[in-house]
């Protein structure tokens, strides 16, 4: 399966298999006019199989997410057909506004106005807790 | 300025100022009858309660202060819609201090955040009850003289009981302790609450279904009640509010020197016969919830008398 290489853009590598579509989801990158591409199952010598997002166009990605949703992917940075970066992102240890706390008992389920922030609690089992009501994030 | 919305909030050591304080003030509170002259309490509680709010109010009129505030969302601009982050705004304009109960998880936190006074949580949802706690402690060092090597039963709603939540993580810094944790399936301890008290610091626990089978083994029992308002679902509620039951013939299985705490109100998870055993600590506690709340207002007042 060919998908064309990019001129100027984002390429993110080594995705867990299954992580792609999540990824893109919370990237927001359906919003972009550009072209996307995610390719998934990859076959992958150290991975077995992975997902790659390719993106057409040298966006501001919200690094957080990545790193929260994989951190074992790469961030490859296209120059006029070159590699001019590559990079991994560690876990964040806070994310404000990527993902909601789910708690029906939460202050954040009545308070629209308020950010939904998740503190990284234990980095071995990669366990995020709202700050508010320290719900386990899904 | 500190405010208190989770009992960890405190080290040890000014767990230990504040009940040497109120120890203090039990022994002689005329010493602090006017401590807190010109002072104002808010007392904001968007959801009802009797000893919490009467216990803070009493605390601060015991000091030569005054209070104001509600006791129901529906009294206050909550039910117009205001957020959290603005009433607190607007009282810390008429008050010098504030006790914030809410039924929402967190709401305390938010508070802290806009308000420039000093915020006590005084409950917040299923999730903290400082106050509750420190008035558990000075009634387990009244009773027992000591925090360290103690066995610790807590039966009933440990999942939604806040002030279990708070108890075992107070309890969790000291040495010698073991917890029994007696609850039926669905009211088990919520996972964090395990996790980041008990066995991330290696503390010996065991649960049970029954509380006959380990009354025996117990320094304390923290006897918790059932809270309807935790449960979106009659059926479950009713098919779990009478699981545990306090009586006469369990107590005669417990330790001589066992201390029953509560935090109260209670329906009828411990029976009235058992009111007169000398081992029934639970209206002392709620009375030393005055004082020790008097001593949480002066610290965080930075009121030296």
């Amino acid at each position: 399966m060919n998908i064309d290489s990019i001129k100027n853009g984002i390429v993110i590598d080594h995705i867990a298999a299954g992580n792609g579509m999540r990824l893109y989801q919370l990237l927001g990158l359906d919003a972009l006019s550009c072209s996307v591409a995610i390719i998934k199952n990859v076959p992958s010598r150290k991975m077995g199989k992975k997902d790659i997002i390719k993106i057409d166009s040298k966006i501001e990605l919200d690094l957080d997410v990545i790193g929260y949703v994989d951190p074992g992917a790469t961030i490859n940075i296209i120059q006029d057909n070159l590699l001019v970066e590559k990079r991994t992102v560690p876990m964040p240890e806070q994310l404000t506004n990527v993902i909601r706390c789910k708690n029906p008992r939460c202050i954040t389920s009545t308070e629209q106005d308020l950010d939904h922030i998740f503190k990284l609690t234990d980095k071995e089992h990669k366990i995020y807790r709202c700050i508010y009501c320290e719900t386990k994030a899904n | 300025m500190r405010n208190l919305i989770n009992i960890m909030d405190l080290s040890v050591e000014e767990i230990e100022e504040l009940i040497s304080l109120a120890d203090d003030i039990i022994a002689d509170p005329q010493k602090y009858q006017d401590a807190c002259r010109h002072k104002i309490l808010a007392t904001l509680f968007f959801e009802p309660s009797t000893r919490t709010r009467l216990s803070f109010e009493s605390a601060m009129l015991s000091l030569g202060g005054n209070v104001l505030g509600f006791s129901e969302a529906a009294s206050s601009s909550a039910s117009k819609g205001e957020s959290v982050a603005d009433t607190v705004a607007v009282v810390s304009g008429y008050a010098d201090i504030i006790a914030m109960r809410h039924p929402k998880e967190g709401a305390p936190l938010v508070a802290s955040a806009h308000a420039t006074v000093p915020i006590i949580n005084a409950g917040d949802g299923g999730h903290y009850h400082p106050t509750q706690t420190l008035t558990d402690l000075l009634t387990i060092y009244h009773e027992k003289g000591r925090f360290s090597n103690l066995t610790i039963g807590l039966c009933g709603d440990l999942k939604f009981g806040r002030t279990v939540h708070s108890l075992i993580g107070a309890m969790s810094r000291y040495a010698g302790i073991r917890f029994v944790l007696i609850s039926p399936e669905e009211l088990k301890l919520p996972s964090f609450v395990k996790q980041e008290y008990i066995k991330a610091k290696g503390i010996e626990y065991i649960q049970s279904e029954s509380l006959e089978e380990v009354i025996g083994d117990l320094d304390l029992l923290y006897m918790t009640r059932v809270q309807k308002e935790r449960f979106f679902n009659e059926e479950d509620y009713l098919r779990l509010k009478d699981f545990y039951i306090l009586t006469e013939e369990k107590m005669k299985l417990a330790k001589k020197d066992m201390c029953v705490l509560h935090p109260l109100p209670r329906v009828n998870e411990i029976s009235t016969a058992i009111d007169s055993d000398p081992r029934a600590c639970y209206f002392k506690q709620a009375h030393f919830g005055r004082y020790i709340r008097m001593a949480l207002i002066l610290k965080l007042l930075e009121v030296q008398v």
